[in-house]
C-alpha cells in the first residue's frame, strides 16, 4: 500500500473543503480580526486592540443584561424541555398505536418554521383577542400582556420554544430508552419496586448518555436563538427578551458598530464552547468514562 | 391509579397544546378576523377561500414560494453531493489527510454559524452576492456541510472495509466505488440527512433577512415577516400565509414520516 493519498480521493474532498474554507473558516477568522477594530462597515477599520472586549466587560450594561437573558432562557428551556421529553418518552416507550400516534403529534411543531411558530403564538398571546387570555378569562383569571410586558416576555418565548422542540427530544429519548434491557424492569417489578423507584434507579441512570445529548443540543439551540425571538418580539419590550444573536444582529445592522458586534460574537463562541466543555465533563463523570 | 391519571392528563394536555393552535390556524385561514377573535376553534360559518384569493392577488406569495423551493432544492442537493464525496474520502483515507479534514469540519460543529453574520455580509457585498439566490444557496451549503459530513462519515465508516477492498481488487477506482457501491448503500442516510437539511434551508430567517432586500428575491420566512407588518393584526391573512408556507413540510412529514423523524433526530444527536 502506498502511504500517499490517492489523487482521486483528494479531489473528491476538494469541493466541500473549498466552500467550507472560504465561507466558514475564513469568515470565522475575519471575525476575530474585526473584533480588534473600530469599524462601521463603510469606512476604513481602525485597530483598537482589546478595547471592544474591555468595554463589553466593564461598561456595557445592555450586553450584560442580554447575556443574563440568554442564560436564563437557556436554563429554563433546557430544564423544562428535557424533563418533559424524558417524562413523555417513558409514557410513550412501547410501540403501541396510541404511542406512535402521540409521538407523531408531539413531533409535529418541529417541522414548522420559527417564523410560522412565532406568528401562531403571537395570536395565542395577543392581549386583546388571544386564545390564552380568552381561556383564562373564561375561568375568571385576568389575562396578561404576555409579550408586551417586560416581566413576562422572556418566559413567554421560552414556553413557545419548549412547545416547539419537546417532540423532537421525545423521539431521541424513546430511541435511547428502548435500548435499556427489559429484564431490568422485570427484575425490579419482582422485587416490588415502585414506578418512581424504577425510574430513579433504572431509567434515569441508564438514560444519562441520551440526556447528555439532549441537554447539549438544547443548550446550543438556545444560544443560537434568533428566528423565534425576531418574529415574536424582536427582543423587546426594552430588551427584556433580547438574546445574544438578536443583539449582535442589531449592533451590526441597526447601530453599524461592526467591530463591536464581532467582539460580541466572539464572546458567544466562548460561551458555547465553555458550556459544551462543561457538559461533556459532567457526562464523563456520571458514566464513569475517562 | 394515580400514575395512570397523571400520565393520561399530561399526555392529553400536550397533545391539545399542539392540536389546538394547529386547528386554529387551519380553520382560521377560512374565516374572517372577527370570527377568529370570537370563535377561534369553531368550524367556519362559510368555508370561504377569500383569504387565499386575497393572498394570491395582492401578496407576492408565488415568487417567495418559488424562491424557497429553488434555494432549498439546490442547497440540499449540492450539500449532499459534496458532503458525501468528502465523507467517502474521510472514511477511506489511509493517511492523516482524512483525519485532519475531519477535525477541520468538526470546528464548524463547535462554532455556531450565526456568529459569522458580519464577515459573511461583508464578503457578500464585495462579491455582489447580496440579493442573490445563489448567495443564499452558498451560505446554506457552507453552514450545513459540517453536520452533513459528520452524519455521513459515521455511516460510511460502518460499511464493511472488505467489500470496498474486494471492489478495488476487481479494478474499480475510488470514483467508481463511490458511485456504484457507497452511494446506493447509504441511500437511507442520504434521505434522512436531506430532509434534515431541507427543513433548515426552508425555515431559515437570519441569513435571508440579512442578505435579501429586493422583493423578487425574498424567501417565504422573510415574506411572512413582511406580512406581519402589513397585516398587523389581520390574523386571517397571517394564518393563510402560514398555511401556504407550511404545506410542503406538512405533506412531506405525513408521507415520509419515518425518514423525517430519523433525519431530524440524527441531526440533533450527531450535532
Amino acid at each position: 500500500m502506498k502511504k500517499t493519498e490517492s489523487r482521486v480521493l483528494v479531489a473528491m474532498a476538494f469541493p466541500a473543503f473549498a466552500i467550507y474554507a472560504f465561507l466558514y473558516l475564513y469568515p470565522s477568522l475575519s471575525n476575530v480580526y474585526y473584533s480588534f477594530q473600530r469599524w462601521d462597515g463603510v469606512t476604513k477599520p481602525e485597530f483598537i486592540g482589546l478595547h471592544n472586549f474591555t468595554y463589553l466587560a466593564t461598561n456595557d450594561d445592555l450586553f450584560m443584561k442580554v447575556l443574563g437573558n440568554n442564560f436564563r432562557f437557556s436554563f429554563i428551556v433546557v430544564i423544562f424541555q428535557t424533563l418533559l421529553a424524558l417524562l413523555f418518552a417513558t409514557f410513550l416507550l412501547k410501540n403501541t398505536k396510541t404511542s406512535i400516534a402521540l409521538r407523531i403529534v408531539f413531533f409535529f411543531p418541529t417541522i414548522l418554521s420559527s417564523v410560522s411558530v412565532g406568528l401562531i403564538w403571537n395570536f395565542l398571546y395577543d392581549p386583546n383577542f388571544g386564545f390564552i387570555n380568552a381561556m383564562l378569562k373564561s375561568v375568571g383569571i385576568p389575562g396578561l400582556n404576555w409579550l408586551g410586558d417586560t416581566r413576562y416576555s422572556l418566559y413567554a418565548i421560552a414556553l413557545t420554544q419548549v412547545w416547539f422542540h419537546t417532540g423532537q427530544m421525545v423521539v431521541i429519548y424513546v430511541a435511547g430508552l428502548q435500548q435499556i434491557p427489559q429484564e431490568l424492569y422485570e427484575a425490579a417489578e419482582v422485587d416490588g419496586a415502585s414506578r418512581w423507584q424504577q425510574f430513579k434507579n433504572i431509567t434515569w441512570p441508564m438514560a444519562l448518555p441520551t440526556t447528555a445529548v439532549v441537554v447539549a443540543y438544547t443548550t446550543i439551540q438556545t444560544f443560537r436563538a434568533f428566528d423565534l425571538v425576531y418574529s415574536m418580539t424582536q427582543g423587546g419590550p426594552l430588551n427584556s427578551s433580547d438574546m445574544l444573536v438578536t443583539l449582535i444582529y442589531n449592533t451590526a445592522f441597526s447601530s453599524y458598530k461592526w467591530g463591536y458586534a464581532s467582539a460580541q460574537s466572539i464572546i458567544l463562541v466562548f460561551v458555547v464552547l465553555l458550556l459544551t466543555y462543561l457538559q461533556r465533563r459532567t457526562l464523563r463523570l456520571n458514566t464513569g468514562e475517562k | 391509579m394515580f400514575y395512570k391519571v397523571f400520565k393520561n392528563s399530561l399526555l392529553t394536555l400536550f397533545a391539545a397544546a399542539v392540536l389546538i393552535p394547529s386547528s386554529i390556524v387551519i380553520l382560521g385561514s377560512f374565516k374572517d378576523d372577527l370570527e377568529i377573535y370570537t370563535k377561534p376553534l369553531a368550524l367556519p360559518k362559510h368555508w370561504s377561500l377569500k383569504n387565499f384569493h386575497t393572498l394570491i392577488e395582492t401578496g407576492n406569495v408565488f415568487t417567495p414560494f418559488k424562491n424557497s423551493v429553488i434555494v432549498a432544492i439546490f442547497s440540499v442537493g449540492i450539500t449532499l453531493l459534496f458532503a458525501s464525496m468528502a465523507s467517502y474520502m474521510i472514511a477511506r483515507s489511509t493517511t492523516v489527510t482524512g483525519k485532519f479534514l475531519f477535525l477541520l469540519f468538526a470546528i464548524g460543529l463547535a462554532i455556531p454559524g450565526q456568529v459569522n453574520i458580519i464577515p459573511i455580509y461583508h464578503l457578500f457585498v464585495q462579491l455582489h452576492l447580496t440579493n442573490s439566490l445563489i448567495g443564499l444557496i452558498l451560505v446554506n451549503i457552507a453552514l450545513t456541510l459540517p453536520i452533513s459530513i459528520f452524519i455521513l462519515t459515521a455511516f460510511f465508516k460502518d460499511l464493511s472495509r472488505e467489500m470496498f477492498e474486494a471492489a478495488a481488487i476487481d479494478g474499480a477506482g475510488h470514483w467508481r466505488i463511490y458511485r456504484s457501491l457507497a452511494l446506493p448503500l447509504c441511500r437511507p442516510a442520504l434521505a434522512a440527512t436531506g430532509i434534515f437539511l431541507f427543513v433548515i434551508c426552508w425555515n431559515d430567517l437570519l441569513y435571508p433577512l440579512m442578505l435579501i432586500s429586493e422583493l423578487d428575491k425574498k424567501t417565504l420566512p422573510l415574506t411572512l415577516i413582511d406580512f406581519r407588518g402589513e397585516y398587523a393584526t389581520s390574523y386571517s391573512m397571517l394564518f393563510t400565509a402560514v398555511m401556504v408556507a407550511s404545506i410542503p413540510m406538512v405533506i412531506m412529514y405525513l408521507t415520509m414520516q419515518r425518514t423525517f423523524v430519523a433525519g431530524l433526530t440524527a441531526g440533533a444527536v450527531k450535532g
